[in-house]
């Protein structure tokens, strides 16, 4: 035995694609030809598998912001937000988000991942009590296992379920954060939150929203699932990131318990590591004012959402659940996904190969994103690689 | 309260169609390693036990069980 005995299983499955000449974990984008087109491992494809849902990642106001950022201020802050690393740019962007989502308190993160991670470990630790959605993502997983507190699952958007599990935790429901997701980033679902608020305001507990998909593409302002569900009042906390639909990195918490600015000091996820640099924080205020003047970028990802969602469901593939941003094939056999994630590359589609663990159940997906800066033209094209490689037989 | 041997029994019944066929089931069976279970039937596996005796499980104790005994000693902890 050794210690890197436990890895043989991943190393086996490299070897196998390797022989076969397919490296979908290690697909490497060559050149950007525009927000929606690039090279990918030698080929010209449309990105179809990527979260740039609004399309900002080029946008000439985000570039040059980016671009005036490291002339004004140097590559990076090198150093964490409790040191020398909080610049009038970091606060500025915290005061933004707060007005967006008219909440009184922001924390700006350096990643998506530590901004769940950090509040999930961080909010509810030892004798408190976790109560999240099955499929949440990975960072909360990891943030509430490194917390401490008890865990408890309740099945995927299920109101029911989870009314069942806050009823059993009977006075511990005091020291309870139920976490959820706006739009679930595999199959594109949305959490069914007008129900979830409701069974809070039952029992009681807080309540975090993911909203990482679902920023900038839901409600009348573009602040997710929860002001689109009309309930943001139950919402404790918000949590998102900034390297999706805003086409940059980093993350946030938005809240109107005034508590935050304490709790602020106690995310490790925050203290100790390097804030965002001046160009990213730039970049995400330039695409946070554009996403909020330019709303018409939210109808045209959801036609874009809806013409690929429909195309696919035409060829007799087995869509996600619902039309969402999202769009998600299930493929049960692992290696048949494997040869259409490669056939699709060759036909000038990437998309996203998640297997298990990553995917939700035992089957395997290939998970497609829209964007609002794709054209009816290249959704047709997408759905056009997905025929051609279902008519044609599977590689050896 | 149920007491050790309703719990394992409960978990004999839920595992029998998670477990790979033809293994027998006893207390000193693996769940991952012997009886096969993925991560994903790990978690089925709780959810059911969890509406059975309508307690809460926490993930918490999962790092610690490996056999059928170890989960029927748990739930017997959690639920005295």
């Amino acid at each position: 035995m050794s210690l890197f005995d436990k890895f043989q299983p991943i190393a086996d499955i490299q070897a196998d694609l390797q022989a076969l000449g397919i490296m979908p974990f290690g697909a490497v984008t060559e050149k950007l030809l525009s927000s929606t087109e690039a090279i990918v491992n030698g080929h010209k494809v449309i990105l179809a598998g990527t979260n740039n849902y609004l399309g900002l990642t080029f946008e000439p106001e985000c570039l040059e912001a980016a671009k005036n950022a490291i002339d004004e201020l140097g590559t990076g802050t090198t150093g964490s937000r409790m040191a020398n690393g909080t610049f009038a740019g970091h606060v500025a962007l915290e005061k933004e988000l707060a007005e967006f989502f008219d909440r009184k308190r922001s924390i700006v993160f350096s990643t998506g991942y530590a901004a769940t991670m950090g509040m999930g470990s961080t909010l509810a630790g030892p004798g408190d009590v976790i109560v999240l959605d099955a499929d949440s993502h990975a960072s909360i997983y990891d943030g509430v296992r490194l917390g401490g507190a008890d865990v408890i699952r309740f099945r995927h958007n299920d109101p029911a379920d989870l009314d069942k599990r806050l009823r059993r935790l009977g006075d511990r429901i005091d020291n309870t954060l139920i976490i959820v997701e706006g739009i679930y980033s595999m199959m594109g679902d949305q959490a069914p939150l007008a129900e979830i608020a409701e069974v809070k305001r039952k029992y009681g507990g807080l309540l975090l929203v993911d909203e990482a998909h679902s920023l900038g593409m839901l409600g009348d302002h573009g602040r997710g699932v929860a002001e689109a569900a009309g309930v943001e009042d139950d919402v404790d906390f918000v949590v998102g990131t900034f390297s999706k639909s805003l086409g940059s990195i980093g993350g946030y918490c938005v809240s109107n318990h005034d508590q935050l600015d304490a709790i602020r000091f106690a995310i490790r996820a925050y203290i100790f590591t390097a804030s965002p640099s001046p160009s990213v924080i730039a970049s995400t205020r330039a695409a946070l004012r554009l996403m909020q003047e330019r709303p018409y970028l939210r109808d045209q990802l959801w036609a874009n959402a809806q013409h690929l969602y429909d195309g696919l469901k035409a060829l007799g593939l087995q869509v996600s659940p619902e039309v969402s941003p999202v769009v998600a094939v299930t493929i049960k056999n692992r290696n048949q996904a494997i040869d259409w994630w490669n056939r699709l590359l060759q036909r000038g589609a990437y998309v996203n190969l998640v297997m298990p663990p990553a995917s939700p159940t035992e089957d395997s997906l290939l998970r497609c994103s829209v964007s609002a800066a794709h054209s009816a033209e290249q959704i047709d094209r997408i759905i056009e690689a997905f025929a051609n490689v279902q008519n044609t037989p599977v590689a050896n | 309260m149920p007491d050790y041997n309703e719990y394992l029994e409960r978990i004999f019944d839920v595992l029998k169609p998670f477990a790979k066929q033809g293994i027998l089931l006893n207390e000193e069976s693996e769940l991952v390693t012997e009886l096969g279970l993925t991560s994903l039937q790990v978690m089925e596996l709780i959810e059911q036990l969890e509406d059975h005796f309508d307690m809460s499980i926490p993930l918490n104790i999962l790092p610690d069980i490996r056999t059928v005994h170890d989960l029927a000693q748990a739930l017997e902890k959690l639920n005295p």
